[in-house]
Parts: structure tokens; C-alpha cells; sequence
């Protein structure tokens, strides 16, 4: 039975999905699919306790082995991937119950869930397959189930902008996955091969030709697009700002992480044999985007009134920081970026949750709307306070350990002005994170606010339990940085110096 | 209880209070018994700490390890052990003043602000007992995000305004620079742990010294060197005593603490003098020292003027790091002590003054020392060990700061000390001047028409008692300084010039 669990990962959401048409009665799809999440999550923590232990998994589709069929290959960096996705997944199902009745039409509940478990099929698929045609069509997957729920915010509460943001994140999100294809079929037309190892065998000695190089350029720019970064962020903010709560703070902490992942097979595994940081000035450019990113995304999300698209861009310039990791191009920076890639996807989700459960009792998530909501929604606001304050980086939070190795890698890398660009940019943060908690602690509501009040268990426990992680994560941060130390020298081995 | 176990204690009580603080917050007699108790054995653990000191043990608690070969650790010295001293007797004294101050002024929010103040006293020993750069930056960042809702306390318009000055400025500094210049130590030399010969000794060498030393001097802003000491006259729309142990004594202790501490134990001295130019912090701290007297001048509000007042001597304390010299290091933590029993008895007796005559101006302290002659009393006292003369304890400080400049040949540090004396004499005896020498006027004579004859009318007495107490340590510490000057002497290894017999009177008095 463990054998088949990296197979199980992704088919148990895959074929729970369209159970949930079937089953259609609304409490049992609910009790069905939380069942289903949760079992995805006890396989990704087996998962990840085999490969910190054993190493490496391989795991061929239907006994067809690897230039035939599909491999499914998981190492450390990619269980860790599965590990954040199926923990996100589950809690923020375990969220979703009251906040997707007040903002998704009645009769469409039972499709959410469907959605939310093909979305999650996607994203896990994406990550654990080691051929690269595979990983497109899970992409798709994702895409689709993606636009679909985003497009849900549409329902009750007469949101007629979310089908709006699903339609520009559908066009958008097409082309990057276009772009991502073309890159991939020129590979297989230079190489015969879609294996991700065999890939990294064979292109070195094709890679001097313009179409492989041109692979290259279509393939990152594709997966820029998916993971937002400057300048091919602009459909991200809508996106998240319209969408239903729940599916906010699902994809915010999933959907761009994984795109990153796929950034780094791309650079470390499948063009790992080639010194992509010494032959092309693919790490500037990484830079350079990282720190616009940075600047743009905090800048942009100081003047948001609207807290969700203030959270948007801030994911805009966190994203820069992990992309920041990859291209200073050593261990500590990579590293950074690697444990960056959990921490944030914690605390980001326990932002969007609490917001959610803000827009569940005041109807708004301006931050006008956020008055005096430190006294009527003590919890949901100390857990926004406690992430956001692990956002910003400060001691004892998991965003602190982040920044903390990002600095050093700039530094090591002798780049004290991104040292110093990534302080600034804190900065920029802790003046958006502020001026929330100067509305909910220190500013009297216009009117006063008698429904507002927390939300239910089902809401504040999954939301806490983030937040409470980023506080974990940042005190003790042995486990973490241990395991983002490892990956690190596991990537950085491939490639030739 | 041994040392180790201390360490934590020190830490955990005004946490522990803190939070029984707010569980009796309905009660406020029963709250404020438990400030008191809190501080009171906050003091006895610290006195119970120091004979150890004194004998030279260096106790260490690891609190966690954060990752691998970076914790968060305490560990008592000498310097640490100085200012825990003189943050938890203080407190003691401040407490009983807030008492007073806060009912007779009928100020909202009092569980906030008790709260609050309990945690800015655990932030100032986890900064005093911090044994490493790690450590004493996060309690650092602590005590700043503690002290915010003290500083808004009145939560008006203009409250809210000082407010984001003051977390403004601070952040800024310390997470712009401060924080820069840590991570730069941490992978220059792989370790933050303060070490007596300076944890950069032997890494660095040349301009990189001059550029970490100004991100750490400018990093640190609560030691309020010029330009960064903004913050510090916003603070003091704060409740005054939020602004007599916080704005006097814990916070920007804290910061000049950390200036001497990075100086040391960070860099080492000689480092230091070993890299040529370093010595342009002096020259910030001589300016910072001048130019704030200057302004002092010409404040008529009283807590303003004592704000500017305390950007000056933050910066003797600098200046005596700065000059190098191990004698007026001993100097500069002599005056981080006497400073705060001098500086928060000028606090005490201006909110003593606001709350019975309800003046905020120097120019309404015509005649108020016959009116409060305690509160005026102390006063005095606490001008004249700001001017430095004795019989009190700024002379002391300025003392060995003079005689560090003199041996070092820093005559420009001699020169800024002798103008800065006459600078403090000019803005701090006109107000003694006026409050005994001239008559009152104004509707606060409530006794009648003639001049002469005055009822007493002092403050409520919690905040005569606190007043008076400090005033007097400030005379006492003049001619019995042997504990903190024992402990300084031990810090910089000078030839300890105070016998083992003022050491075991020290343990017999604890």
C-alpha cells in the first residue's frame, strides 16, 4: 500500500472530484471531500517522513517505466510542495463551510467542492510528476478549475466583478500555459524526450542551438506569468479580490508557490545540467524582476484600500523575495527561498481567512470597514495581527527567518544594495500591515457594529492554527531551515559550477 | 535558586504580572497591588543576582535554539546586570508615582497601560541580559512595539501623530540598519555571541569597520543621536510617567546600553582605535550633545525641554564609548545610571506640578516652589546632577568622561563637556530660579491676595514619596557609588580600584 502512495496522492482527489456531482447532498459532499483532503494530507506527510528519511521516490504510471510511460519522482523539495498544498488544502476546506454559504449560491455548493478538489488535484499533480507534458496537462487542470472558482464570487453577494477577474486570469493564465507548452514541444523536438531526468540528460548537448534556447525563454516567461511576478502580475490582484474568500486564501498560498516550484525544476533538474547562471543572464534577470516585484508589489499594496488586493500585491513582492533566493544563486539565498515558500504560504492563508471572516460580518473588506474591529472580532483580528506581523518579518515570527537567510545569501553574495533593497521593502510592509491595525486597535467604527463578532470555530481553528505555525516556525526553525539546507545543496549539486 | 534559574525569572515575572495584571483588571486596588508586588520581586531577583556578578560568575540560560548555532540566550555581566539594577528599582518607585498620577488624573485605559509598562520591563531585561546580538535586537524591537500604546495613550489626533513618529523612526532605524549591520556580523564571522575582544576583532578591518559602525551607531535609534532623536520629544505626549521611566530611563537606556554594549562587546576596543577615522562618532555625539542643549533653551514647554535635555546626556554616554578609553567607558555606564535617577526625578516633578497646579510651562513656575517645596526640592537636586556639580551624582559620570578625553588627548570632547555644563546651567536654574525666587502669579494663588502667604499644595503623596526617593538616591549615589562603579570597572577589566570589602558590604546589604 505505501508503495502506491505517491499515485494515491494525486488519483484520490482526481476521482473524488466528480463523487461530489454524484453524491450532490450538500452535507455529505462536504463530510466526503474533507475525508478525501484529509487523507491527501496524511499521504503527503508519510511522503515527506520517507523522503527526509529514505531519499528520493520513483514511481512509474501503470508499471511502464520511465521514457514510455509516466514517472512520478518525488524528492525533498517536491514533497515539501505536496506537504504545504494538501495542508492548505485541508485546513482552508475545514474553513470554508459558513464563509462559501454567504458568498456562493446555494445550489452551486456541491460544484465548489468539486472544483476545489480537481484545483487541488492540479497542484499536487503538477508538483509530483516527473515529465514535463504531464505536468502541463495538471496545469490546465489547475487553470481551469481555477478560473471557475474564482468566477464564483459572482454569486451571492453580488460580486459581478469576479467573472470579470476569472475572464482576464483565464486569458492571461492561457497564454502562460501556452507559452509553457511551446517551450516544452520544442524540447521534445530538439531531444524526443519529455522525461524530466532524461531532459537533463540529453539537452547540454543541444543547447547551443536557438531552438532550445528559445524553449528556454518561452518556458520562463510561461511560468512567470503563472507565478506572477513583474511585470506579469497585473490579473493576480483582481483575482484574489474577487474571488470567493476560500478560494483567496487556497490560492494565494498554493497556486503561485507552485509555479515557483516549476521554476526550479525547470532551472535545477531539467536544464541542471547547464550552467544557466554562468551562460545566460537568466539570474539578472531573475533579480531584477525579483526587486521590482518587491518594490512595486509593497509600494502598490500601500495604497490599496481594499485589503484583499493590498494582500495581492504584498503576495506580488513576496514572491519577489523567494525569486530573489533563486537568482542571487547560493545556498543561503536559495534556501531562503525555499523555506519562504512554506512560511509565506502559512501566514498568507491565515491573512486571507482572517479577512474573510471580516467580510462575513461587515459585508466589506475595506479597510475603512476594519474600524474598531480589534474589540468586536478579537480573535479573527489578533490572528491578522500575528501574520501580518510575520509578513513584515519581525523577530520570532517565521517571515523573520526568511529574511533573515535572504539577507545573509545577498551578502554573500556581495550585493549589499539587495541586502538592503529587501529592508526596504520590510519597511514598505510594515507601513501596510500598520495601517490595519491602527483601523482595527486605535480608530472608533463609523457606525456602530453590533453583528460584527468571530466567526464560528470551524473558521478561527484552521485559521489559528496558521497563524499560530508562523509563530512556531519562527521561534524553533531548526526543522524548517533544516530541510530548505538540504534541498538546497540537493539543487544547487546539479549544476555545474 | 541558582543564578542560571535567574536569568529567566528576571524574565518571566513581569510577564507573569503583566498577565495577572490584566486578569484583575476590574480591580484596580488589587491590580496595582500586583504592579507592586511584580516590581518588588523583579528587584529582589536582580539584587539576588548581583553579589554573583560581583564575584565574577557569568551565569547563561539558552531559551531556545532558533536555528543551528543561533539561540536566544541570556546571560548576566556586569553591564547587563547595571542597568537590570537600575530598570527594576526604578520601576519599584515609578510604580507608586503612576498610582498617584494616574487616579488623580483620571486617566482611561489604566489596564493597558499597567500591561504595557509590565512589558516594556520584560523587553528591558531581555535587552539588559541578552548574550547575544540576536537576542538584545529582538527584545529591542520588543520594547519598542511595548511602548507604542503607552505613547498613544491619550489616543488623540496629536497622540496618534507622535505615535507614528516614534514607531517611525525607531523601525526604521532598526530594522533599515540595525538589522542589516547583525546579518552582516552573522556571515562576516558566524557567530553573535558578545564576546570581551569583540565579536568582529580579526574578521574586519579598514573602511568595512566604519561603515558596520555606522549602521549599528545609526541603527540604534533609541539612544536618540542626532538625526534620528525625533522621536523621543514626540514621546512625550505620553502620560508623564510613561515618560520618567520609559523616555528617561528604560528606553533609552536600552538604546545607549546597546551603544555601549555593541561598542565592547560587538567591535571591541581595540578595533576600534585600531581603524583610523572611527573616531566621527564622537564627533556626532559632541554635536548631538551641543545642539540639543541649544534647543533645550528655548523650549517653554517643561516635559519638552527635559526631552531635549535627555537627547543631550543620551549622547554623554555615547561620547564616553566613543572617546575609546576604558575609563570613560567606565564613565559612560556610570552616567547611564546616574542619568536615570537625575533624569526621572525631573519627570516626577514635572508631572507632579501638572497634576496640582495643572501647568505645562516653564514660564507659569513663577513662584511654584513655595507652593511645592518637595516637588521643587527634588527638582533642584535633579538640575544640579544634570549640570554635573556635586554633591550629586552627575558629577561622577562627567568625571570620568572628562578624564577618559584628558588621557586620550580628545580636547574637542573636554571643550564640548565644559560648554555643555554651562549650556545645562542656563536652561535648568532659571526654572529654580523662578519657582523660589520670584512670586506667583496667575489664578493659582488660591490662598489669597498677598504674595507671602502660600498653603502647601503638593501632588498626592504616592508621587511626593517616589520624588522625593529618587531625589535623595541621586545625593546618596554621590558618595556610595560603589556597586555600579564596581560593576563598571569589572566591564572595561580597568585596575579595579574598589576594594573586595565594598563587594562583600554590597552582598550583606542584598
Amino acid at each position: 500500500m505505501t508503495a502506491h502512495l505517491p499515485v494515491l496522492q494525486v488519483v484520490l482527489p482526481l476521482m473524488a472530484a466528480p463523487l461530489c456531482v454524484v453524491i450532490r447532498q450538500l452535507t455529505l459532499v462536504r463530510l466526503f471531500s474533507l475525508v478525501v483532503t484529509g487523507t491527501a494530507f496524511l499521504i503527503s506527510a508519510t511522503l515527506l517522513y520517507q523522503v527526509n528519511t529514505a531519499g528520493p521516490i520513483s514511481y512509474a504510471i501503470g508499471n511502464w517505466p520511465a521514457p514510455y510511460g509516466i514517472e512520478y519522482r518525488i524528492d525533498l523539495l517536491n514533497a515539501v510542495l505536496l506537504f504545504i498544498i494538501s495542508l492548505i488544502g485541508f485546513l482552508v476546506l475545514i474553513y470554508s463551510k459558513n464563509s462559501i454559504a454567504r458568498e456562493i449560491t446555494q445550489n452551486r455548493l456541491y460544484l465548489f467542492h468539486s472544483l476545489y478538489l480537481l484545483c487541488m488535484t492540479g497542484l499536487l499533480g503538477m508538483v509530483i510528476t516527473g515529465d514535463v507534458f504531464n505536468l502541463f496537462v495538471f496545469l490546465e487542470i489547475t487553470a481551469l478549475s481555477s478560473y471557475a472558482l474564482i468566477a464564483m464570487g459572482g454569486g451571492r453577494l453580488g460580486n459581478p466583478q469576479a467573472l470579470y477577474a476569472a475572464f482576464r486570469y483565464l486569458i492571461l493564465g492561457t497564454l502562460g500555459g501556452t507559452f509553457y507548452i511551446i517551450g516544452v514541444g520544442l524540447m521534445y523536438m530538439m531531444t524526443g524526450a519529455l522525461n524530466m531526468a532524461d531532459l537533463a540528460r540529453l539537452l547540454p548537448s543541444v543547447f547551443d542551438t536557438t531552438t532550445i534556447q528559445a524553449a528556454l525563454g518561452f518556458l520562463v516567461v510561461g511560468i512567470t506569468l503563472k507565478m506572477a511576478l513583474f511585470p506579469l502580475h497585473m490579473w493576480q490582484a483582481a483575482a484574489y479580490a474577487r474571488a470567493p474568500s476560500t478560494v483567496s486564501s487556497f490560492l494565494a498560498a498554493t497556486a503561485t508557490k507552485v509555479a515557483v516550484y516549476v521554476q526550479l525544476r525547470m532551472i535545477f533538474t531539467v536544464f541542471g545540467q547547464i550552467p544557466l547562471f554562468r551562460d545566460t543572464p537568466l539570474d539578472e534577470i531573475l533579480i531584477v524582476l525579483a526587486l521590482s516585484s518587491m518594490i512595486i508589489g509593497s509600494l502598490s499594496a500601500v495604497y490599496q484600500k481594499d485589503m484583499r488586493r493590498m494582500l495581492a500585491f504584498s503576495s506580488l513582492a513576496q514572491i519577489g523575495y523567494i525569486v530573489l533566493g533563486i537568482g542571487l544563486n547560493n545556498a543561503t539565498a536559495l534556501s531562503a527561498s525555499i523555506v519562504h515558500l512554506f512560511n509565506h504560504a502559512l501566514m498568507k492563508s491565515a491573512l486571507f481567512m482572517a479577512l474573510g471572516a471580516v467580510f462575513m460580518s461587515t459585508h466589506s473588506v475595506k479597510r475603512g470597514a476594519m474600524r474598531g474591529l480589534g474589540r468586536n472580532m478579537p480573535i479573527t483580528m489578533a490572528a491578522f495581527v500575528v501574520a501580518g506581523l510575520s509578513l513584515i518579518g519581525v523577530p520570532l515570527t517565521s517571515g523573520f527567518i526568511s529574511k533573515w537567510l535572504l539577507v545573509q545569501g545577498a551578502l554573500e553574495s556581495g550585493m549589499w544594495p539587495v541586502a538592503l533593497m529587501i529592508l526596504v521593502s520590510s519597511l514598505l510592509s510594515i507601513i501596510y500591515i500598520w495601517k490595519v491595525v491602527e483601523a482595527a486597535y486605535f480608530k472608533k467604527p463609523k457606525r456602530a457594529l453590533p453583528k460584527a463578532r468571530d466567526p464560528g470555530p470551524t473558521m478561527w481553528v484552521p485559521m489559528w492554527i496558521l497563524a499560530a505555525a508562523s509563530i512556531w516556525f519562527g521561534v524553533d526553525a531548526g526543522t524548517t531551515v533544516g530541510i530548505a539546507n538540504k534541498v538546497a545543496e540537493t539543487l544547487l549539486g546539479g549544476v555545474p559550477q | 535558586m541558582t543564578p542560571e534559574i535567574a536569568l529567566p525569572l528576571m524574565l518571566i515575572t513581569p510577564i507573569l504580572g503583566g498577565l495577572l495584571i490584566v486578569a484583575a483588571g476590574r480591580h484596580p486596588n488589587l491590580r496595582e497591588t500586583i504592579t507592586l508586588v511584580t516590581a518588588v520581586s523583579l528587584f529582589l531577583i536582580t539584587a539576588f543576582l548581583t553579589p554573583h556578578i560581583l564575584h565574577g560568575a557569568l551565569p547563561e540560560h539558552v531559551l531556545v535554539e532558533m536555528m543551528p548555532g543561533m539561540a536566544l540566550t541570556l546571560k548576566a555581566d556586569p553591564l547587563g546586570i547595571v542597568f537590570a539594577l537600575v530598570a527594576s528599582i526604578l520601576w519599584i518607585i515609578n510604580s507608586l508615582y503612576s498610582i498617584g498620577y494616574m487616579r488623580k488624573n483620571g486617566e482611561k485605559n489604566q489596564t493597558r497601560f499597567y500591561l504595557c509598562f509590565a512589558l516594556a520591563l520584560a523587553s528591558v531585561m531581555g535587552i539588559a541580559l541578552a548574550g547575544n546580538m540576536l537576542t538584545l535586537f529582538i527584545f529591542y524591537e520588543a520594547l519598542t512595539l511595548v511602548t507604542y500604546p503607552l505613547v498613544t495613550h491619550a489616543g488623540t489626533k496629536k497622540a496618534k501623530k507622535a505615535g507614528r513618529t516614534y514607531l517611525g523612526i525607531l523601525l526604521v532605524s532598526s530594522i533599515g540598519f540595525q538589522m542589516l549591520a547583525m546579518i552582516w556580523t552573522w556571515s562576516i564571522s558566524g557567530t553573535l555571541t558578545f564576546s570581551p575582544e569583540g565579536i568582529l576583532a580579526g574578521h574586519v578591518e579598514g573602511p568595512m569597520v566604519l561603515i558596520l559602525l555606522a549602521l549599528y551607531m545609526f541603527g540604534i535609534g533609541k539612544a536618540a543621536l542626532m538625526p534620528l532623536h525625533r522621536w523621543l520629544p514626540a514621546a512625550m505626549v505620553a502620560p508623564t510617567p510613561v515618560s520618567a521611566l520609559l523616555h528617561a530611563v528604560a528606553v533609552v537606556k536600552a538604546g545607549v546600553f546597546t551603544v555601549v554594549r555593541v561598542v565592547m562587546h560587538v567591535f571591541g576596543l581595540d578595533l576600534l582605535n585600531a581603524t583610523s577615522n572611527s573616531n566621527w562618532l564622537l564627533y556626532v555625539a559632541c554635536f548631538t550633545i551641543i545642539t540639543a542643549s541649544v534647543i533645550a533653551l528655548h523650549q517653554n514647554n517643561l516635559k519638552r525641554r527635559l526631552a531635549y535635555s535627555t537627547v543631550s546626556q543620551l549622547s554623554y554616554v555615547v561620547l564616553g564609548a566613543a572617546i575609546l578609553a576604558p575609563i570613560s567607558m567606565v564613565g559612560a555606564v556610570m552616567h547611564i545610571v546616574v542619568h536615570a535617577f537625575g533624569k526621572i526625578t525631573l519627570f516626577f516633578a514635572a508631572g507632579a506640578i501638572y497634576t496640582a497646579q495643572h501647568k505645562t510651562l516653564v514660564s507659569e513656575l513663577d513662584g511654584i516652589g513655595r507652593i511645592m517645596p518637595w516637588t521643587m526640592g527634588a527638582f533642584t537636586i535633579g538640575a544640579i546632577s544634570m549640570v554635573g556639580l556635586p554633591p550629586t551624582a552627575g558629577f561622577l559620570s562627567k568625571w570620568f568622561i572628562l578624564q577618559g578625553a584628558m588621557e586620550t588627548g580628545q580636547s574637542i570632547a573636554v571643550v564640548v563637556v565644559v560648554i555643555s555644563t554651562l549650556l545645562n546651567a542656563a536652561y535648568f536654574l532659571p526654572i529654580v530660579y523662578r519657582a523660589f525666587f520670584l512670586s506667583p502669579t496667575g489664578n493659582s494663588d488660591t490662598t489669597g491676595d498677598t504674595p507671602t502667604q502660600h498653603v502647601i499644595s503638593e501632588a498626592p503623596l504616592p508621587m511626593v514619596i517616589a520624588l522625593s526617593t529618587t531625589a535623595a538616591c541621586t545625593l546618596l549615589l554621590f558618595f556610595y557609588p560603589e556597586v555600579p562603579l564596581t560593576l563598571a570597572t569589572m566591564l572595561t577589566g580597568t585596575t579595579n580600584t574598589v576594594s573586595s570589602g565594598v563587594i562583600n558590604l554590597a552582598m550583606e546589604t542584598f
